[in-house]
């Protein structure tokens, strides 16, 4: 039975996987105010945001920018569930637990007394607000950026800023060659399903899941060969050119103008 | 007047010693349309990456345009430029050809790789998506195209290459009838004057309305028949020795007999 669920488990959550995807690349497609932008524009901005919040030290404003993500993605009508299950879960979970010593290890005046004594101090508590409101306001610029941006587009944004035309290859062939790599897998685990018949042991399930690891390391290693005489059936030597087709467009500019006023704002506020 | 391709004594052994060709020789002028017959496994998909110098043999020699083709003489230099130009490939399976985000990219990746202008490859990527269709597959990721539009798109990122020798990998393969005919279609207005077809199939429909010659590798991996489609498409005994054809048994109402199936839908 707990093979069956663990085989269960993994054919729901890559199906999930392959859904999240495909309706992240609708959204990106949707009409919205960020949507509405040109890739290179809005990667800068964001990253210039990402900075801002780097650099911001008071809790006032990290919840300003808190705030200021949230009016984005409603303004480039993400659903808010979807965008806040993708920022809340996890990464800031993690990061709150990472931060709950500070809670009680930094030295302060007193916010939580037990018994008398000090407990937790108003300095720990910010120190840890800190940590976790920085890590949501950065993974929400980030989560924002991939819904509201197509892949496509982005991957000519990172070509624009001059990253590596390897790096920007690899990345965008992992992206395109996961479909296939989840599709076949997911048809094992399917195809395994249906022939599947009462319970199997432990080790007939972990023997099943090791041949069918291989068989998938196989396969993808036949399409890499295959892959790589295409591409240099078609001329390739070495590097990927690509012809992007970005514009720059007059709610660019305002968006860009925007931005730094916002991020210069945010920044005096917070010497204050 | 100078062969596009000449095999001679051509073999190719895959690691682990299987055979995949053997003693292969063969001419093919410019302007020919070969379709390459043989059972699964007789090695047309080897003998077509061979041709376009992919993997090279382990036996015999290939010519192209009467040069060697070698791993030496496709590594760097002007002649890999020039050959990658004169000839592309369609490879079987379109999941393999279609590996850049969207389909302007797949379609552009030839001409920017071969230094093309950019203008020039805009409008060559233009005026061939047009020929093919697919205008409105443009900004469409290869993971979000039906199996006949991948075929399409993987047709249309090597006919911008603007090739003079086209070779296809059972370019019918898995596609449903409309799209077949979509792709017979194509292949019956190509090529224009001067261009050469090279094309792997077990779709004898299609033999004698895109070739006109018809090379058949049979089961021990060597050509067994060179000729005209008409000479052979009407030898069933020879299709059925050489796995092209089959034979098994029907059932009409409360009659079951047994015949062989050379095209599908004569019965």
């Amino acid at each position: 039975m707990k093979g069956e669920g663990f085989l269960t488990r993994n054919i729901s959550a890559l199906t999930r996987a392959m859904e999240s995807i495909l309706l992240s690349e609708d959204l990106a497609r949707a009409p919205g105010l960020l949507q509405g932008l040109d890739a290179r524009i809005k990667v800068v901005t964001f990253l210039l945001f990402i900075v801002t919040v780097g650099l911001a030290k008071s809790l006032p404003v990290l919840g300003g920018i808190c705030l200021l993500v949230l009016a984005l993605a409603f303004l480039s009508r993400i659903p808010l569930g979807f965008f806040l299950k993708r920022v809340m879960l996890f990464i800031p979970i993690f990061t709150a637990v990472i931060a709950i010593p500070a809670l009680f290890i930094t030295p302060g005046d007193s916010l939580v007394t037990i018994a008398g004594k000090t407990v937790i101090t108003e300095q720990g508590a910010r120190t840890a607000g800190l940590l976790v409101l920085r890590v949501v306001d950065s993974l929400s610029f980030g989560v924002l950026l991939m819904l509201t941006t197509p892949w496509t587009r982005l991957l000519g944004a990172l070509r624009w800023l001059r990253l590596p035309s390897l790096f920007v290859a690899i990345l965008s062939m992992t992206y395109r060659y996961i479909f296939l790599l989840l599709h076949t897998a997911n048809n094992m685990f399917m195809a395994r399903r249906s022939r599947t018949v009462g319970r199997l042991s432990g080790g007939e399930n972990r023997r099943w899941l090791g041949r069918t690891l291989t068989t998938t390391l196989a396969k993808s290693h036949h399409l890499s060969e295959e892959i790589y005489l295409a591409m240099l059936s078609r001329g390739y030597r070495g590097e990927v050119l690509a012809l992007d087709n970005l514009s720059l467009r007059r709610r660019d500019f305002f968006w860009g103008a925007f931005a730094l006023v916002a991020a210069s704002v945010l920044l005096w506020l917070n010497l204050q | 007047m100078g062969y596009i391709f000449e095999a001679r004594n051509l073999s190719y052994t895959y690691p682990g010693g299987i055979p995949a060709l053997r003693e292969v020789n063969l001419a093919i002028a410019p302007g020919e349309r070969v379709a390459l017959l043989g059972a699964n496994g007789s090695g047309k998909s080897t003998l077509l990456k061979l041709l376009d110098g992919l993997i090279f043999p382990t036996s015999g020699e290939v010519f192209a345009f009467g040069k060697v083709i070698s791993e030496k003489a496709l590594k760097e230099g002007p002649f890999v430029q020039e050959f990658r130009r004169r000839v592309g490939l369609v490879f079987q399976d379109p999941d393999a050809q279609l590996f850049s985000p969207t389909v302007w990219d797949e379609v552009t990746f030839g001409p920017l790789q071969l230094q093309c202008s950019r203008d020039e490859v805009a409008s060559r990527a233009m005026e061939t998506m047009d020929l093919l269709g697919i205008g409105h597959l443009r900004e469409r990721p290869p993971y979000r195209l039906s199996t006949g539009e991948k075929k399409k798109v993987a047709l249309a990122s090597v006919l911008s290459l603007r090739p003079e020798v086209l070779l296809l990998d059972e370019p019918t393969t898995g596609l449903d009838p409309r799209s077949q005919g979509n792709v017979i279609d194509f292949l019956m207005r190509w090529p224009s004057r001067g261009k050469t077809l090279v094309l792997s199939t077990q779709d004898l429909d299609m033999v004698d309305e895109v070739a006109n010659r018809v090379l058949v590798l049979g089961e021990g991996h060597r050509i067994v028949a060179d000729g005209k489609p008409e000479e052979f498409l009407s030898q069933t005994d020879f299709l059925l020795r050489t796995n092209l054809i089959h034979e098994h048994s029907h059932r009409h109402q409360e009659m079951v007999h047994r015949h062989r199936h050379l095209h599908e839908h004569q019965h």
